[in-house]
């Protein structure tokens, strides 16, 4: 069959696994590549060996969409490919090259949806890099797919409604919560009472995890700053400033996590424009309301193309899917296109909601510490960042990577990027959006050198 | 924003060759202007692999590349920094008969250059090279020869530059320039108008349209090496590596990290940039695995390419135009610039003070490419930018 190669979905979290549902649903047959074992991106994540509990305990209110995004994935299973557990590490002008059961393969598409989801944002505190601190994502993961906890005694730092979340779940999965100590102070949190408006149930939900978090003496804390992780072989407490007043804390454990941040290499390779986003405070694919982007073909969706979260995830990945069929003639369900439109804008004018109640504090960055390390995979200090952009009169980031190796290492700068970019932009005193973005290169992980040259990958290099 | 600059020597492109001229006329009194579209050192000059050797180069160019390597020990003085500098040795390996000859042949052309070659056969190679697999015969040594961090070099020499005076005005893009009573006159970025005396071009891959504007034509076209870097590792690779006939070099930097080229990249949309091949940069990876066996548990994490200019003999154009007085070409390295580089920064000064350089360079003129007009093509048609020229040079290997 020399037909039209088939369309390659990225990610099979919620908007993967809506958008796959929706081209399969009108017979294409999508190729599905994600890195985890199983579906259920992130947010969904599924347990790596059965164990008791049950769906409740894993996904609390969610525990309905998650059992829900899984089954029907199941049920696709017959009309679509699905890869799991493979990388997909290089991107290029139609065919992307997939690491998968130790070989590579080069694979031809015909449109592409990206769905790539989300990792932690973080700024570098000192002690950051000490073992017994997680972020909140991974803390979050290490209770939902692995059932066990990060430390006997958790303190949990930061910004975003995961905070509360995370801290919660540990709770009732019985971990000693030492404290949640919020960046914003507790002022910021009126904001949410507009959102009561937006959605409802959402807001009603976080307030009663926070009520349930103090009704069990778990302190809460707001405002803080200049927070420091003490620890000499691994973490032991938490200091922080809070109303001119010192504080201190015994734990083991520490979740620090400042909202998330979009994974955003590949439409970077796929050749995508971005244009920097003020609220997410990042450079960020563009993309239409039906989430087509620059590129002719690539569609983006979920959390990987602008936080907006899990629900939002599902319709933008079904939003995508319909545009992709609307761009090849096929059947696309133009009322069911506008509904989700619309739903989409109400999620979006709640995150300027949550924006305002779990503010970024950008202003950290300034006061990094000299001796605090910025870049962990190349052990690149805020110290010798500052040097290199004063000693090379330096003052766009790649340049800066250049002279200092920050953002070269294993992580390729998802981890440390942004942050490298606030410390540019303070120490020079210009704006965010003008020290520039980090390009991404292939691959956008680290690979075996060994990796084999697929068959289908041969083919293409005569 | 309208701005004008009056000065003795107006510099197109801001890579090691432009930069290291800056630094040396700036040395002799001049005032200087140091222009690049982009960021200085951010094209081949920074992103090459960063081999500093003199082995393997045509004879015509040891002059030069002996001069150049009396530069490389001195940088920390000169520039501030000693740019992760490091006097390995070099090892050009053999995979045959044919190309052990090859470089016995090469190390009895180069007698009396200073190079001191050692040829190694397959078991001296086994025993003080014990870490290098595959099918190898024999190699020949140059142990004057090493490697660099080509990132801090062509930035360090910028820096410098501007700290000794010269401006250095990135973002800058020359958008015209012209022969202007007994110098010339040039437009630049955003309503920059500048007169110099002098103008050296040594904008890299993007030389061949100033060359034009005065009537030369260098057939140059570009080549996109790639290159793949591991994740640092304990000490494998204690020298530089090379292999005659091309296909892979290797190098390993102080922090551990293994440095491994060998493959070409191909242009984006944009011909200014390009990205590596996946498959090629497998088949880079999957023979450094092969080649040197304590690599075969390591990751890459990184890949990259930059855009260079190559000519047909793989030589460089270095010297004064053949068609206007006060310009000068430096520009076509074809993969084997950064050893050389600060040399070239060298002889292009002394030309502009003198007129005459004690190097010889003749071989480089522009006027060997013959009947300039034959070889023209339109400025910024790209026409002849990616037609690769057969066995191009490595990347500075």
């Amino acid at each position: 069959m020399s037909a039209r190669p088939q369309p390659l979905i990225v990610g099979a979290g919620p908007a993967g696994i809506r958008a796959a549902q929706a081209l399969a649903e009108v017979g294409l047959r999508p190729l599905v590549v994600d890195e985890a074992p199983s579906c259920g991106g992130q947010i969904y994540r599924q347990r790596l060996v059965p164990d008791e509990r049950s769906s409740v305990a894993l996904y609390g209110s969610e525990a309905a969409k998650a059992e829900g995004l899984h089954r029907d994935f199941a049920a696709l299973t017959d009309r679509i490919d699905y890869w799991p557990q493979a990388l997909l590490w290089s991107l290029r002008e139609g065919k992307a090259d997939i690491a998968v059961g130790g070989a590579s393969r080069q694979v031809a598409y015909d449109g592409l949806i990206l769905a790539t989801g989300a990792t932690d944002r973080t700024l570098p505190i000192p002690g950051w890099t000490l073992p017994g601190v997680f972020t909140l994502g991974g803390t979050q993961i290490a209770l939902k797919a692995q059932g066990c906890a990060i430390g006997a005694k958790v303190v949990f730092i930061g910004s975003g409604p995961l905070l509360y979340l995370v801290a919660w779940q540990y709770m009732k999965a019985g971990v000693s919560v030492a404290a949640v100590l919020d960046t914003a102070p507790f002022s910021a949190k009126l904001n949410l009472l507009r959102g009561l408006v937006l959605e409802p149930a959402v807001v009603l939900r976080g307030m009663r995890m926070t009520a349930e978090l103090k009704l069990k003496g778990v302190a809460l804390r707001y405002g803080v700053s200049d927070v420091r992780i003490e620890g000499g072989e691994r973490v032991e407490g938490i200091a922080w400033r809070e109303g001119g007043g010192e504080m201190h804390l015994a734990c083991d454990g520490a979740g620090y996590g400042l909202a998330l941040r979009s994974e955003t290499q590949l439409a970077d390779l796929a050749g995508c424009r971005f244009r920097f986003d003020q609220r997410d405070r990042a450079w960020l694919p563009e993309r239409d309301a039906a989430g087509r982007s620059s590129a002719d073909g690539v569609y983006l969706a979920g959390d990987g193309a602008s936080i907006a979260g899990a629900d939002a995830a599902e319709l933008s990945g079904e939003r995508a899917a319909l545009a992709l069929l609307e761009d090849r003639g096929l059947p696309h369900r133009p009322e069911r296109a506008a509904a989700i439109e619309h739903s989409l804008a109400r999620v979006s004018r709640f995150r300027d909601v949550l924006e305002a109640a779990f503010p970024f504090p950008a202003h950290w960055a300034k006061d990094i510490a000299d001796e605090t390390l910025v870049c962990r995979c190349e052990e690149v200090s805020a110290g010798e960042l500052r040097r290199a952009a004063a000693d090379f009169s330096l003052s766009e980031v790649n340049r800066l990577k250049a002279v200092s190796r920050v953002g070269m290492g294993r992580c390729q700068g998802r981890m440390c990027g942004a942050a490298a970019a606030e410390l540019l932009a303070a120490e020079t005193g210009r704006a965010i959006d003008a020290v520039g973005r980090l390009r991404s290169q292939a691959p956008i992980k680290p690979i075996p050198l060994t990796l084999a040259l697929g068959e289908i990958a041969r083919e293409a290099a005569e | 924003m309208s701005r004008h600059l009056d000065i003795d020597v107006a510099i197109i492109g801001g890579g090691l060759v432009g930069s290291s001229a800056a630094l040396a006329l700036r040395g002799m009194g001049f005032s200087v202007a140091l222009l690049d579209k982009g960021y200085c050192g951010a094209q081949a000059s920074g992103v090459n692999y960063g081999g500093v050797r003199r082995q393997g180069r045509p004879v015509e160019q040891l002059p030069l590349s002996q001069r150049a390597h009396a530069v490389w020990p001195r940088l920390k003085a000169q520039i501030g920094i000693d740019g992760e500098f490091l006097r390995s040795g070099h090892l050009k390996l053999a995979r045959s008969e044919a190309d052990m000859a090859t470089l016995e042949a090469y190390k009895r052309s180069v007698e009396g250059h200073g190079l001191d070659l050692e040829l190694i056969g397959h078991n001296g190679l086994r025993e003080r090279f014990g870490w290098i697999g595959g099918d190898i015969l024999g190699a020949s040594f140059c142990a004057g020869d090493g490697h660099a961090n080509p990132r801090l070099v062509s930035t360090g020499f910028a820096a410098a530059a501007r700290r000794a005076g010269v401006h250095v005005l990135e973002s800058t893009p020359v958008q015209g320039v012209t022969r202007n009573g007994s110098g010339f006159a040039l437009e630049a970025g955003d309503g920059l108008s500048l007169k110099a005396r002098y103008v050296i071009n040594s904008a890299g891959a993007w030389a061949g349209a100033f060359a034009e504007a005065f009537g030369e034509a260098a057939p140059i076209s570009r080549i996109y090496p790639s290159m793949v870097v591991t994740e640092p590792l304990d000490p494998v690779i204690s020298v530089n590596i090379g292999m005659e006939g091309g296909g892979i070099y290797a190098r390993q930097v102080e922090r551990g990290n293994c440095v491994v080229g060998g493959e070409r990249g191909l242009p984006l949309d944009d011909p200014d940039f390009s990205r590596p091949r996946g498959d090629g940069a497998l088949a880079i990876m999957n023979h450094a695995a092969e080649l040197f066996p304590g690599l075969r548990h390591a990751h890459a994490i990184r890949f990259w390419t930059g855009t260079e200019a190559a000519t047909p003999d793989k030589n460089p154009v270095i010297g004064p135009s053949l068609t206007t007085p006060g310009l000068f070409h430096a520009f076509g390295f074809t993969g084997a610039g950064f050893q050389i580089a600060p040399g070239v920064g060298e002889v292009l000064a002394e030309l502009v003070r003198d007129g005459a350089t004690s190097t010889p360079i003749e071989a480089f003129s522009i006027g060997r490419f013959g009947n300039p007009t034959s070889a023209r093509t339109h400025p910024g048609s790209g026409a002849g930018q990616n037609s690769e020229p057969q066995q191009a040079g490595e990347f500075n290997s």
